[in-house]
C-alpha cells in the first residue's frame, strides 16, 4: 500500500507541487445494536482509498478517490496540485510548514483480545442481557450499543516521511430512558458516549454491563420523581465523565490553534485565546494542569504518528491555571511560530487532516469526590453529561447533566432532576478549588467530535477526574 | 468506471436466493472550498462509489457496505452480510422489502453543477471576498453530485441524480459578523456578489455591540434560525419513532401549534434539493405534517410503519434502525409580510440571523439551549437600531410556534441548509424568546 502513496506524491510533485503528503488508508467498522431485549441492528463497514494533500505555493489541495490502483493514485496526485492551483485564485499569505522530521516507522495500538476476533453473537448476546437488565425498574427505552475499528494507514511525503500505523479501537454504551407525561428522564453508563479506547475487547468486558445495569434502569426512573435542580448559585462538584465533556468543550476546543488563527471563523467558531498571551494569561486555578498527550496507553485520542507523521508527544497545555500550549499542525505551527504539535488527524482517506484534539486531559491533584463532599456545605453534585453548548468562542457555555444530588453539610441529599450549570470558561476554572486523586483518573474516550466542513467526526480521550467549583449558576431554564 | 447499475446487479446475483436482499450503489464526486481571513485555505475533492447492502435471511438482518467495487471485494460483502445476519436472532421489526413502485419522473440535477471543478467555487469565493474587502471573510462555497441506484430482490429497481451548490460565509467586522446562505441544486444559483454584500453590510452594522440582559424579548427570526427549528422537530418532533417511544411532543389530530405555522416535507417540490426516493426504496412525495397549526402526519420509514399499522412516508435514512424517519426536505408556508415588515410591527425586540449550537434539553417538550451569532440587533419602535452581543437562550421550540405566539410570518421563504439537510423556510416573528445569559454568564 506504501506504494500507492508514493505513486501519488511523486505525481503531485511532477504536476507543480512543492510539497506533497498522501495517506492510504484501508479500515472497517462495526456496530451492534440492541433495544429492550432485541437486537436492533448490526452493521458492518469497509472503506478503503487514497487522500493526497499538495502545497503550491501558499495554496493548498487536496484529492481523495476510492480507487486503490497505481492509475488511480497518480491521478489523485495530480488532480491534487490542480485544487492547490485553483486555491491560489484566492491565495493567502505565504506559508511554511514547522519541522517535523522525516521518519521511517512502523506503530500498532495495544490490543490484548481483537474485537474483530469476538463472535457477533457474543456480542448480540451481551447486548441483550444488559438491556434486559436496564429495563427491570421499568425504564420504558433501554438501550446498548457497541463499536469497533480496525484501520491502518501509510503515509508518505514529499519529505520523506514512510509510516505506517495500525489502530485498533472499540468500546461500548447503554442508556435507559423513562417516560413520564410531560418529559424524559435518561441514565447512560458509562456515560453519555459510553467508553471507547484505542484497546480491545478486553475494555467492554472490564465494563461490566450487565453488572451496572439494573442500578442504571433503577436510577432513570427514580429521576422522573425527582424534585428539579433548583436555580441558585452554589457550590459544584463534577464527576469525572462531565468533567471530561467540560475539558473538550471549553479547554480542548479553544486551544486548537486553526480556531485560535481564525481558520474555523465561519463554522467551529473562534476562540476567546490571544495568542500574544501564550505563556502569561491565566486560564484557571493553581490546581489546573492540562496536557495534550497523544502516547497514553489505551487511551481513545492516542496515535504513534499524526496524519502529517510528526510523533505522538505530550504538550502542556495548562500548567498552574496559566495558558501555556495549543494544539496544532504543521501550517498552523508555523504561521504561529510555534514547534509542530503532531495533532493532525484526518477522519478517513478521504477527509484533510486537520488540527484534532489528542487525549486532553487535566492531570490529577491530592482530593477525592468523597472529601469535596464531606467539606462542602451547601452545594449539588452532578454527574453524566446530558446537553452540551458552548459558543463559538468557547467562552460562554450551558451543560445539562442526567443526575445530581444536594450536597448539605457534608452528605449527599436528595436526587436532582434536569440539572443545568452555566458559566465562563476562566471564571469558571478559576474557581476550581478541589480536584480528584489519580485513583479516581479515567481516560474517557470522545468517539463523536465533529470539525471541519466536510464535517469529521473525530475520536479524542479525556483523562479526567473529579472536581469542585465555587459559586457557580445552576438550574437554569428557559 | 462500472455502471452502479450493473454493480446493483452483481450484488443481487450474487445473493442469489440466499436473503432477501436490497442493494444501494451511490456514486458521489464532491469539493468544497473553504476559506478564511479572506484566502482559500482548504480545497478538498472526493470522488467514491459505495455498495450498501441490507439482508434478510429468514427474518434475521444485517447490513455491510464498502466503497471496494471489484469481484473479489462485492463476493465479501455479500459473505459478511448474510454471515452476520446468520448469527443473530429474528428481527421482530424487519418489515419486508419495499416492493415495486415508480417515482416521479423529475430529479434535482444539474449538469454543470456536477461537472463543477476548483476553479468555478473560486470564483465564486472570489466576488464573496471583493465584496467586503474591509472585512475579514469566510466560509464554503460545495458542489455535489450523487448518482444513486436502489434494487431489491422483491423487483425495486430506482434510479436517480441529485446535485447541490451551497454558499455558506460571513464577513467579520471587529464588532461582529454578517452572514449569508444561498442553495440551491444549481451552481448557476449561487451568486458570490450579492451575498458577499449582504453579509458585509450585516458585520458592518454589526460594530460596537451593546451588551442586553438575559429575560424574554420578541424575536424576529431570519430563515437560517428555521433551519435549525426545521432540524429539531424533524429529528424530535414528527419521526414518528420517537412518538411511539413517548418522547415526541407531537400527536396527530391535535392543534399544537400556531395557526399560521403550516409544514409539509416535499422532495418533489421544484425547489427542493436531493434524491426523490429514500434508503429503502420508497419514493417520496409531498407529505402534509402541520396543517395550519395543527398536527397532521408523522413521517415513516417502513419499520415504523409496520409497526404503527400504515405505510412509509418515504423518511427512511441511513442509520434509520435506531433514528428512526427523518423528514430531509421540510417546507414551512410562507406568509404575506415582507422582512420589514415584521420589524415594522415590534415594539422592542430582537433581530436573530443565525444559532449555533443548538441542543436538546428534553425531546419531548424540544427546550434547546443555543446561541446567537453572525449577527444580532435590537428592535426599537418598528426599526432596527443597533448591534447587541451574543445571547444565549433556553427555549422550547414547540411553545415557540405555540397557538397564539407567532405574530407573523415572512413572505421571503428560501432554502436553507444545515449540515444534513436543505429545508425551506421564510422569517418569522415570535412574541416570546427566553434569553438566558450574554456574555457575562
Amino acid at each position: 500500500m506504501m506504494s500507492y502513496a508514493e505513486t501519488a506524491v511523486s505525481a503531485a510533485l511532477a504536476a507543480g507541487a512543492r510539497y506533497a503528503d498522501a495517506r492510504v488508508m484501508v479500515s472497517r467498522a462495526e456496530l451492534v445494536a440492541a433495544n429492550n431485549g432485541e437486537i436492533e441492528d448490526v452493521r458492518q463497514t469497509e472503506k478503503a482509498g487514497v487522500g493526497v494533500r499538495a502545497l503550491s505555493g501558499s495554496s493548498w489541495g487536496f484529492f481523495a478517490v476510492d480507487d486503490l490502483t497505481e492509475a488511480g493514485a497518480r491521478q489523485a496526485g495530480e488532480r491534487a496540485t490542480a485544487v492547490a492551483r485553483a486555491s491560489a485564485l484566492v491565495a493567502g499569505p505565504p506559508l511554511e510548514l514547522a519541522d517535523a522530521p522525516a521518519a521511517t516507522a512502523h506503530w500498532d495500538s495495544e490490543c490484548a483480545e481483537d474485537p474483530f476476533s469476538v463472535a457477533l453473537s457474543d456480542k448480540g448476546d451481551l447486548l441483550v442481557a444488559a438491556t434486559l437488565a436496564l429495563g427491570r425498574a421499568g425504564a420504558r427505552l433501554c438501550r446498548a450499543s457497541c463499536r469497533s475499528w480496525d484501520t491502518e494507514k501509510w503515509l508518505a511525503s514529499s519529505e520523506g516521511h514512510r509510516i505506517s500505523q495500525r489502530i485498533r479501537e472499540c468500546g461500548a454504551e447503554m442508556s435507559a430512558l423513562a417516560v413520564g407525561d410531560s418529559e424524559t428522564q435518561r441514565r447512560s453508563y458509562p456515560g453519555i458516549r459510553g467508553q471507547y479506547g484505542t484497546r480491545g475487547w478486553e475494555l467492554v468486558r472490564e465494563l461490566d454491563l450487565v453488572g451496572n445495569a439494573e442500578r442504571v434502569g433503577e436510577e432513570a426512573v427514580a429521576l422522573l420523581g425527582a424534585p428539579p435542580c433548583p436555580e441558585e448559585t452554589t457550590d459544584l462538584i463534577l464527576g469525572g465523565e462531565q468533567m471530561a465533556l467540560q475539558i473538550h468543550e471549553s479547554v480542548g476546543h479553544a486551544v486548537e490553534l486553526d480556531r485560535i488563527l481564525g481558520w474555523e471563523a465561519a463554522f467551529a467558531g473562534t476562540s476567546w485565546l490571544d495568542l500574544g498571551l501564550l505563556g502569561r494569561l491565566r486560564f484557571g486555578s493553581e490546581l489546573m494542569n492540562v496536557t495534550a498527550d497523544a502516547t497514553l496507553p489505551g487511551a481513545l485520542g492516542s496515535f504513534g504518528y499524526d496524519d502529517e507523521g510528526t510523533p505522538a508527544r505530550r504538550v502542556d497545555i495548562v500548567s498552574e491555571g496559566t495558558w501555556v500550549g495549543v494544539l496544532s499542525g504543521r501550517d498552523s505551527a508555523a504561521a504561529a511560530g510555534v514547534p509542530a504539535g503532531g495533532m493532525v488527524r484526518g477522519d478517513g482517506y478521504d477527509r484533510l487532516p486537520m488540527v484534532r484534539m489528542t487525549n486532553i486531559g487535566l492531570l490529577p491533584g491530592d482530593s477525592s469526590l468523597e472529601e469535596m463532599i464531606a467539606t462542602t456545605a451547601r452545594g449539588v453534585y452532578m454527574d453524566t453529561n446530558r446537553s452540551w453548548s458552548i459558543d463559538d468562542r468557547r467562552l460562554n457555555f450551558q451543560f445539562g447533566c442526567e443526575i445530581a444530588w444536594e450536597v448539605r453539610d457534608g452528605a449527599l441529599g436528595r436526587m436532582l432532576r434536569n440539572p443545568t450549570y452555566t458559566g465562563i470558561s476562566p471564571q469558571f476554572w478559576g474557581s476550581m478549588d478541589m480536584i480528584g486523586n489519580e485513583s479516581e483518573w479515567v481516560f474517557w474516550g470522545t468517539p463523536n467530535c465533529g470539525k471541519g466542513q466536510p464535517v469529521q467526526v473525530g475520536h479524542t480521550g479525556h483523562p479526567a477526574v473529579p472536581a469542585r467549583f465555587r459559586d457557580v449558576r445552576v438550574g437554569v431554564r428557559g | 468506471m462500472t455502471d452502479p447499475a450493473t454493480i446493483a446487479d452483481q450484488v443481487l446475483s450474487l445473493v442469489g436466493g440466499a436473503a432477501e436482499a436490497r442493494v444501494v450503489v451511490r456514486r458521489h464526486a464532491s469539493g468544497l472550498t473553504r476559506f478564511a481571513n479572506s484566502f482559500i485555505h482548504q480545497n478538498v475533492t472526493d470522488e467514491a462509489t459505495v455498495v450498501a447492502l441490507d439482508v434478510a435471511v429468514e427474518g434475521r438482518t444485517a447490513g455491510a457496505s464498502t466503497n471496494v467495487t471489484t469481484p473479489d471485494s462485492l463476493a465479501a460483502l455479500v459473505t459478511r452480510a448474510i454471515g452476520a445476519a446468520r448469527l443473530r436472532p429474528v428481527d421482530q421489526k424487519w418489515p419486508g422489502l419495499a416492493p415495486p413502485e415508480p417515482i416521479a419522473p423529475s430529479e434535482h440535477y444539474d449538469g454543470a453543477t456536477a461537472a463543477a471543478t476548483a476553479d468555478d467555487r473560486a470564483k465564486v469565493v472570489a466576488s464573496f471576498v471583493r465584496a467586503g474587502e474591509d472585512l475579514r471573510a469566510a466560509g464554503y462555497c460545495e458542489t455535489s453530485a450523487t448518482e444513486s441506484v436502489l434494487a431489491n430482490s422483491a423487483g425495486q429497481v430506482l434510479r436517480g441524480r441529485a446535485s447541490s451548490a451551497v454558499l455558506d460565509a460571513i464577513h467579520r467586522s471587529d464588532g461582529g459578523d454578517g452572514v449569508a446562505v444561498q442553495a440551491s441544486a444549481s451552481i448557476a444559483g449561487l451568486h458570490g456578489e450579492a451575498m458577499g454584500e449582504v453579509a458585509a453590510s450585516k458585520a458592518r452594522r454589526s460594530a460596537s455591540p451593546v451588551e442586553l440582559p438575559p429575560g424574554r424579548y420578541h424575536v424576529v427570526l431570519e430563515p437560517r434560525c428555521q433551519a435549525d427549528i426545521l432540524d429539531a422537530l424533524a429529528r424530535y418532533g414528527f419521526n414518528s419513532r420517537l412518538v411511539e417511544e413517548g418522547q415526541s411532543f407531537a400527536r396527530v389530530g391535535e392543534a399544537q401549534l400556531d395557526r399560521s405555522i403550516s409544514l409539509w416535507d416535499d422532495a418533489t417540490d421544484r425547489r427542493a434539493v436531493g434524491l426523490l426516493f429514500d434508503q429503502e426504496g420508497t419514493p417520496k412525495r409531498r407529505v402534509p405534517l402541520v396543517d395550519a397549526g395543527t398536527v397532521v402526519g408523522l413521517a415513516h420509514d417502513r419499520r415504523t410503519a409496520k409497526a404503527a399499522g400504515t405505510s412509509s412516508t418515504g423518511h427512511a435514512v441511513p442509520g434509520g434502525e435506531t433514528m428512526g424517519a427523518v423528514p430531509t426536505n421540510l417546507f414551512l408556508a410562507s406568509g404575506q409580510d415582507r422582512p420589514e415588515e415584521l420589524i415594522a410591527r415590534v415594539e422592542r425586540g430582537l433581530l436573530v440571523s443565525d444559532f449555533w449550537y443548538t441542543r436538546v434539553l428534553d425531546p419531548k417538550t424540544l427546550v434547546m439551549t443555543g446561541l446567537t451569532r453572525n449577527g444580532l440587533f435590537l428592535i426599537e419602535d418598528g426599526r432596527v437600531t443597533r448591534a447587541v452581543g451574543n445571547l444565549r437562550f433556553t427555549q422550547s421550540y414547540v411553545a415557540a410556534l405555540a397557538p397564539g405566539n407567532v405574530a407573523g410570518v415572512g413572505s421571503d421563504a428560501r432554502l436553507v441548509s444545515t449540515v444534513d439537510c436543505i429545508h425551506h423556510a421564510p422569517t418569522l416573528s415570535l412574541r416570546s424568546w427566553s434569553f438566558t445569559g450574554n456574555a457575562r454568564g
